[in-house]
């Protein structure tokens, strides 16, 4: 196993590389649409049902048709890795949508009150009070997407662009364990290890809920 | 890609959805892929519900596991698909067998977790009622928890299914049938055509299960509570 790995150096470490490339990116792509159709969303009643619709739709298509549909719907190259980049960021987007939509519903009546008191705008309101109280349900969404679009970026080997994912195609031609072993081991770690990140990000965003915590 | 060849694709998928051999009850048809795919799901689902279900309920009902429960459910979502399914392939040999214990293991999860949760989510008072009305631990568990936890325990299921016939198309590339069929040989033989109007297919069936689902929840919703939640509406209506 050791041989193996110090042999593979390289491969493992290359295709390591671009698998946290292909799943990181759409991450922060899809947290940046996600904020403000989520905003829009929770303080517009015409933009709710439709944007609830249309995440709920693409979640549910299957990553391989997304991966391979892309280049029709935006004319890209087949084996271009920037079709996997941005139906992961399709992905993302539609369920951190609900996640910030979901943590503005939450945000207790009483906070809203008293900024509005305090004499904030809507905009600053929105901005400096609600969506930090909202960071922990953003937080817990974020984290399914993490940790779900590290497992995604694999099928985009069946099309060429696939991270680790070209361990589990290159170890089934040829018939080794080994390689398709090290890449569900080093998948599922790196999605342990975002999990892991993204919690310790949240508690220190949010230095309040560890004080209502601790009394 | 310049224009003509977008549209050029756009022909070639119209010519694809629109040709009767594409759509003959041959083995490599639409129709005889549908029912593949369709077949796989099914076939999965029923052997994770029937593994995943009492787990749930089990750890649901009595608080223990709980732990275990949240942990298969991240586990689940964190095991690539892909690399499951070759190692399974390549331990047991091509089939259906392997990819199907593969596609039971990712469904599984999303049914256990979400029974779990459900029947966790079921207000204390109402179980405290059922218990006062001398209801044994079994009826407390199927006749008042059960039914006020089966729209999550849908929604559960409505999770499993879409990660199944995910997979299930994935799974054409370690040889298996189905609707993915047409996106792995479209990709083998430079066929993009095929590959594209195989992956609307794909796209089609997964939305139209999805929306199946959503009917499914507002149907398993329970009426006295459905009606519960309506009381304020008409309390307000007719105060105004």
């Amino acid at each position: 196993m050791i041989e193996f790995l110090s042999v593979n150096q390289g491969r493992i470490l290359g295709d390591l590389e671009q698998h946290l490339y292909l799943s990181l990116l759409p991450i922060i792509i899809g947290l940046v649409i996600a904020i403000p159709l989520g905003m829009l969303a929770a303080n517009s009643r015409w933009a709710n049902a439709p944007l609830l619709g249309l995440s709920s739709v693409t979640y549910s298509i299957p990553s391989l048709a997304l991966f391979i549909a892309m280049p029709g719907i935006i004319g890209t190259k087949i084996l271009d890795p920037i079709n996997v980049v941005i139906a992961l960021s399709l992905y993302t987007t539609a369920l951190l949508f609900r996640s910030v939509l979901d943590g503005l519903r939450a945000v207790p009546e009483p906070v809203k009150q008293a900024s509005t008191a305090m004499g904030m705008r809507r905009a600053r309101q929105l901005l400096t009070v609600e969506l930090p109280v909202a960071i922990p349900v953003v937080a817990a969404g974020l984290r399914v997407a993490a940790v779900s679009n590290i497992s995604l970026v694999s099928v985009g080997a069946l099309i060429g662009v696939g991270g680790l994912g070209d361990l589990f195609t290159y170890g089934f031609q040829i018939g080794s364990y080994y390689y398709i072993g090290s890449g569900i081991v080093l998948s599922v770690l790196l999605a342990l290890i975002a999990d892991v990140v993204i919690v310790v990000i949240q508690r220190i965003a949010t230095p309040w809920t560890r004080a209502r915590a601790a009394r | 890609m310049d224009e003509g060849e977008g549209g050029a694709l756009m022909s070639g998928l119209l010519s694809f959805l629109f040709t009767a051999q594409n759509w003959a009850l041959t083995p490599d048809g639409v129709p005889a892929r549908l029912g593949e795919h369709l077949l796989y799901t099914a076939i999965t689902l029923v052997i994770a519900f029937v593994i995943a279900f009492p787990v749930g309920l089990l750890i649901g009902h009595t608080g223990r596991g709980a732990f275990l429960a949240i942990n298969i459910g991240n586990a689940g979502r964190a095991l690539p698909t892909l690399g499951l399914l070759t190692l399974l392939v390549l331990l047991m040999a091509l089939g259906i067998l392997p990819v199907i214990i593969a596609l039971v293991i990712l469904a599984i999860p999303p049914i256990m977790t979400n029974t779990y949760a459900g029947i966790r989510s079921v207000e204390p008072d109402i179980v405290d009622a059922a218990r006062g009305m001398g209801m044994t631990e079994l009826q407390v568990l199927f006749q008042a928890e059960l039914p006020a936890a089966l729209p999550v325990i849908v929604g559960g299921l409505r999770t499993a299914t879409l990660q199944v016939v995910s997979t299930a198309t994935v799974a054409a590339y370690v040889a298996l049938g189905g609707l993915g069929r047409f996106l792995i040989d479209g990709q083998d033989q430079q066929d993009y055509p095929q590959m594209f109007a195989g992956a609307v297919l794909v796209a089609l069936l997964a939305i139209l299960l999805d929306v199946v689902f959503v009917g499914l929840r507002y149907v398993a919703a329970p009426g006295g509570l459905a009606a519960r939640r309506k009381t304020p509406t008409r309390r307000a209506a007719s105060a105004s």
